[in-house]
């Protein structure tokens, strides 16, 4: 599903990732861990498209299409969805919009009519129920005024609503308190099935005590340095990275 | 011959029939204009806005009504209300429909009331809008034949909102036209009144309209104002407001159309519980200019106004906006907040904004804040990584920033307008009113 073959990014003129080769079948979930700096993040907005990353060399396939000549929204409608660290706040531009614009955005690209008003009310309300998000959330901004957790919380909906085929996670965990994670973590195991694809980035292993990784991957210094199965991360856990930068080098 | 004196030339073909005291206004505003003059930039009040392309003009008159039928299903707006039309300043009472007014509402064309009963609109007319408050209103006062009166009975609570169409003809001399609007309600009385200014997209024609509005106490008066001329016309407009005790006003005032407008817009609250909003947006482009230019008084204590004015500027556009808020003194315990934000979509537009708050009162609440921006292009990049396009991206939140006031507008059919208008592609209302609704049904259900 997803082809990435000696990525090289810099980033004012600074190399961040050197050679990266990932890919991704449908059907698995990969974990992406590393120290700080490593280049994890720079991994998925480089696929997410955003501006500021220069690719000076390598390949991003998706389903056999060049990534990388795709506009930022084509990627979106072609079943590449991120979703943020940081999520911003949007003022004014209500939820359920953001939503039925997207939505009926990546319909119209498989050409398919709009979404119907009621069809699509029953769709966002059950998601929103499976989040534990009240409706209520669907009439504010997009995130203004949001908690961390609740940002979170929304990235995944809008997850649940576009039905991505490859949903990247860049730090989901991070600012939520065990509650919040186990509603993330539900929400993107709802995702998981044969057809789909998922990718996280994330600097801690609890997240995969609650998503179970197919396949874990060590960035170090801009390459994947090693992978495995869970194990992987768990034995990452009890030993930190060192070890790993050693071998690499080794 | 001045540019003044060429104006009023046009006068003398006028009809003479005009009752006495008509005619001698007619007269003081003639004098009045010949002495003021067009303005000019060094005049404070006009420091932004050059108006020799109103006073080298040669407008005529109009002398007739008629209008392409096509073009005026387009432009007109589809409101299930009393309409009432102008086509360069003259009645129609072919496009007018007028039929159906509740008992205790008036709505005529100026010229009817005049004719029929002008004593009763003797009182009011010319009472807010006096000939020193501009040259235009003198200029106004003295040729002003045609226009609207609208008289609410006490306690009559107008069904559908009123409609006042005014339409600018293309082809042949550009004319300009003096409408004059009053609107009185009475004790009580509860009405929507929206002034929509439109019409062929090649116009070159110069509106010069002046609108007193007087509220009788606990009166409720909505006035919408919609103007979206061609981008060759010429508009000058003043709107007085005079508030009675626990009366509301609340004015809209939007902005999409013409080469050059200028509006005023007035309310004094002259006693307790009175209560003024002014919601205001402009969207300009091309070389279009925009000054608004707005003022209230609060000249009894207890009096509550808010103002919020948006203003969105593309390519080489220019707006303006001076706020001023006037706080008599022992006008005590009054809330006065006015806000005024613009968004810069182009390095070449310019927007000039002037917040004045003058207060001789000292127990009073008040506040004013400006700001000017872009469009945040985090923003717009979160909106695409969801499949979101550019254009529709940049839309939405151009629309967001107009929401605030937007959101106040509570016809459907004026929002629509704006809506498309600023957002030019978006599917369907940005509110997405049918949506809340089945939202609610949904979980209600």
């Amino acid at each position: 599903m997803l082809e990435v073959k000696d990525l090289h990014v810099t980033v004012e003129d600074k190399a961040i990732l050197k050679g990266l080769n990932l890919t991704v079948n449908a059907g698995e979930v990969h974990a992406i861990m590393g120290p700080n700096g490593a280049g994890k993040s720079t991994l998925s907005a480089v696929i997410a498209g955003k501006d500021g990353y220069e690719v000076t060399q390598g390949t991003i396939l998706f389903e056999g299409q060049d990534v990388l000549e795709m506009e930022i929204e084509e990627r979106a409608r072609a079943g590449l969805l991120l979703g943020f660290q940081y999520p911003i706040e949007i003022p004014g531009v209500k939820n359920i919009y953001l939503l039925k614009a997207a939505l009926n955005a990546a319909r119209a690209a498989r050409g398919e009519g709009e979404i119907p008003a009621p069809e699509f009310m029953k769709l966002v309300r059950e998601k929103s129920a499976q989040m534990k998000m009240d409706t209520s959330f669907l009439q504010r901004a997009v995130n203004e005024g949001f908690s961390g957790g609740e940002k979170k919380r929304n990235e995944i909906l809008q997850m649940l609503v576009l039905q991505p085929k490859l949903a990247m996670l860049d730090e989901i965990d991070s600012g939520l308190d065990i509650d919040a994670m186990k509603v993330v973590a539900e929400g993107v195991n709802s995702l998981r099935s044969a057809d789909r694809a998922i990718l996280m980035v994330t600097h801690y292993q609890r997240l995969l005590n609650h998503i179970e990784p197919d396949r874990v991957h060590v960035l170090v210094d801009g390459r994947i340095a090693k992978s495995g199965d869970k194990d992987l991360a768990l034995e990452l856990e009890a030993r930190g990275y060192d070890w790993v930068l050693e071998e690499s080098v080794a | 011959m001045s540019a003044p004196e060429r104006f009023l030339e046009r006068l003398t073909a006028r009809r003479a029939e005009d009752p006495s005291w008509v005619a001698a206004r007619r007269q003081a505003g003639a004098a009045r204009f010949e002495a003021l003059g067009f303005p000019t930039r060094r005049d404070e009040e006009w420091k932004y806005t050059d108006v020799r392309r109103i006073a080298e003009g040669d407008f005529a008159l109009a002398t007739d009504a008629g209008y392409d039928a096509e073009g005026f299903e387009v432009q007109r707006l589809e409101l299930d209300a009393y309409r009432l039309v102008l086509v360069d300043g003259v009645f129609s009472a072919e496009l007018s429909r007028l039929e159906g007014l509740p008992a205790g509402v008036v709505v005529e064309p100026l010229s009817q009331a005049l004719a029929d009963n002008h004593e009763a609109v003797g009182g009011s007319l010319g009472r807010l809008a006096g000939v020193d408050f501009s040259p235009f209103t003198a200029l106004n006062t003295a040729f002003a034949d045609e226009g609207v009166v609208v008289r609410l009975s006490p306690g009559t609570v107008v069904d559908k909102p009123i409609y006042v169409l005014m339409l600018s003809r293309a082809g042949g001399q550009p004319v300009m036209s003096h409408p004059r609007v009053l609107i009185e309600a009475g004790a009580r009385s509860e009405a929507t009144v929206v002034e929509h200014y439109t019409g062929e997209p090649e116009a070159a024609n110069f509106t010069n309209v002046v609108t007193e509005v007087l509220l009788e106490r606990s009166a409720i008066v909505d006035h919408y104002k919609l103007q979206e001329t061609g981008s060759s016309d010429m508009h000058v407009a003043s709107i007085h407001v005079e508030q009675a005790r626990d009366s509301r006003f609340a004015s809209f005032n939007l902005h999409l159309g013409g080469a050059l407008v200028r509006n005023d817009l007035v309310a004094d609250l002259n006693a307790e519980g009175a209560e003024t909003t002014y919601n205001g947006l402009f969207f300009v482009q091309g070389r279009q200019h925009v000054d608004n230019h707005t003022l209230v008084n609060h000249n009894a204590p207890r009096t509550f106004s808010n103002e919020n004015y948006k203003g969105i500027l593309d390519e080489r556009s220019h707006g303006v906006f001076n706020g001023k808020v006037f706080v008599k003194k022992d006008a005590q315990q009054i809330e006065a907040y006015q806000n005024n934000a613009n968004l810069l979509l182009s390095d070449r537009a310019e927007i000039d904004t002037k917040p004045e708050l003058v207060i001789y009162a000292d127990d009073v609440k008040c506040s004013h804040g400006a700001t000017t921006g872009q469009l945040d292009e985090e923003a717009v990049y979160a909106l695409r990584t969801r499949g979101i396009d550019e254009p529709m991206a940049r839309a939405l939140l151009t629309l967001a920033f107009a929401g605030e006031v937007m959101e106040r507008v509570k016809l459907n059919a004026v929002a629509e307008r704006v809506e498309r208008a600023v957002a030019g592609r978006l599917p369907e209302r940005f509110n997405l009113a049918d949506l809340v609704e089945t939202a609610e049904a949904v979980q209600e259900s």
